[in-house]
């Protein structure tokens, strides 16, 4: 009686997942990570501000385990329910360009940071987690950069990122709503589009 | 000095408050605000390209050592407020950090500490006070000095006086150390410029709405979460 329990207790435990496996939020972070600062670090076109490159790196290794959809939803707010399916659609195609941007720029600021990832805390059967971890630099505090993560069927997709508490979505959120009371959703995307097109236009 | 200008400013604040309609809550000052952070951005057209020059110039080692002395120095204020905060395993990280920078980090030039595994802190006057309990306040932005909760200016004031710089008797030198430590942070911000010029609608705003929401996380030490959450009913890629 006593050995089948164990060989029964054997058998649950072989089968269990393995959190360091890459299908666990963190691991995948911390991979993305690891393989953008990589290049990042043998890249002087990148170190130097060239913003292109750094959004090329960025579309190619990042963008596939963002959920761009929730992002936007979570920028816009309440409103987002008023949206028809064709402005929801524009509206995330317009803000995703804008958070490539905004991460990438972050990117070509990178000099000879370390992250250090911090525990994450999730039970077996999560479906929404936060992965933490901070960027160390000499001579400063470490920024906390903080990503929230949901279990989608493809996979884990990152709906937040949040930067020394400022969250790169949440700050939009006056600016969306204010946009939205004046112009409507429709004004909200030429908003986008304008702001993407005046970026595109830059120098680099 | 310092004091003699945040109180004309606040004063003008006051007034300029009473004829402003208040569209934001968060920002009734708006109008005020607004007319400072158009100084500000002038008074950049001349900082800035000194900002730059310095980070070109000068010798990533030297920097870095500037960098630490300073932050040395403040670690005292940091460890202050951390006890103040009833965060006395800070407060003595904090300690151990002066100790060994003061020391074998031969006058804070180098930090030795972080090797070592104690962290840099980073408390002010403002986030004890948020800490205590005290609320925000209006939103303000001073000249040279930025942005500010109402309760974090008068959390500068108190910073500003135990600053020990402005006890540093000859004149020449305590200006060129004020100055090399200002022009020293506004070149550690150069590479967030970038960021924020191609992010931000209305970078006035887009530095506010950020400005708030890192006091919020730094007053709860990371531990905030951010607005909104529950706006969007997002649940698995359908978001209604």
């Amino acid at each position: 009686m006593k050995s089948l329990f164990s060989l029964l207790l054997g058998v649950f435990v072989l089968c269990a997942p393995a959190f360091a496996q890459e299908d666990s939020p963190d691991a995948l972070i911390k991979k993305v990570t690891d393989d953008v600062l990589t290049i990042v670090r043998q890249d002087k076109d990148i170190q130097s501000g060239n913003t292109k490159k750094a959004i090329a790196l960025v579309e190619a290794k990042v963008l596939p385990h963002f959920n761009f959809v929730h992002m936007t939803a979570l920028a816009v707010g309440r409103d987002w329910r008023e949206a028809t399916p064709e402005q929801k659609k524009q509206l995330a195609e317009e803000f995703k360009t804008l958070l490539v941007r905004t991460y990438s720029n972050a990117l070509t600021g990178y000099k000879d940071q370390t992250i250090r990832y911090k525990p994450t805390k999730m039970q077996n059967g999560d479906s929404d987690v936060l992965v933490r971890t901070e960027i160390v630099q000499s001579g400063s505090k470490p920024i906390a950069l903080d990503y929230s993560v949901e279990k989608l069927p493809d996979g884990w997709k990152v709906y937040d990122v949040v930067v020394a508490g400022v969250s790169l979505v949440s700050n939009y959120r006056d600016t969306f709503a204010q946009e939205i009371r004046a112009n409507k959703i429709d004004g909200l995307i030429k908003m986008l589009a304008t702001k993407n097109k005046q970026n595109e236009a830059s120098k680099t | 000095m310092a004091k003699r200008v945040f109180s004309v400013a606040f004063a003008a604040a006051v007034l300029s408050g009473c004829a402003t309609t208040a569209n934001n809550p968060k920002d009734p000052f708006e109008g005020f605000n607004r007319a400072m952070f158009s100084v500000n951005e002038g008074l950049d057209v001349v900082i800035k390209p000194v900002a730059q020059g310095y980070d070109s110039v000068m010798p990533s080692p030297i920097k870095a050592g500037i960098g630490n002395f300073f932050g040395n120095v403040y670690d005292v204020w940091t460890m202050l407020n951390n006890f103040l905060q009833g965060k006395p395993s800070e407060g003595f990280s904090d300690f151990g950090r002066i100790a060994l920078n003061t020391t074998f980090g031969i006058a804070g030039l180098f930090d030795v500490a972080s090797e070592l595994g104690l962290e840099k802190h980073a408390e002010d006057f403002g986030q004890t006070l948020g800490k205590w309990g005290v609320g925000d306040g209006p939103y303000f932005y001073w000249p040279i000095i930025g942005p500010r909760t109402t309760r974090d200016s008068f959390g500068w004031v108190v910073d500003t006086s135990a600053d020990p710089v402005w006890y540093v008797d000859d004149v020449a030198v305590r200006n060129t150390l004020v100055g090399v430590r200002y022009i020293d942070l506004r070149a550690s911000l150069l590479p967030t410029d970038k960021v924020v010029e191609q992010a931000a609608f209305d970078k006035y705003n887009y530095i506010r709405d950020a400005y708030l929401q890192n006091r919020r996380s730094e007053i709860n030490d990371g531990k905030a979460i951010p607005e909104g959450r529950d706006d969007a009913d997002c649940k698995q890629n359908r978001c209604y």
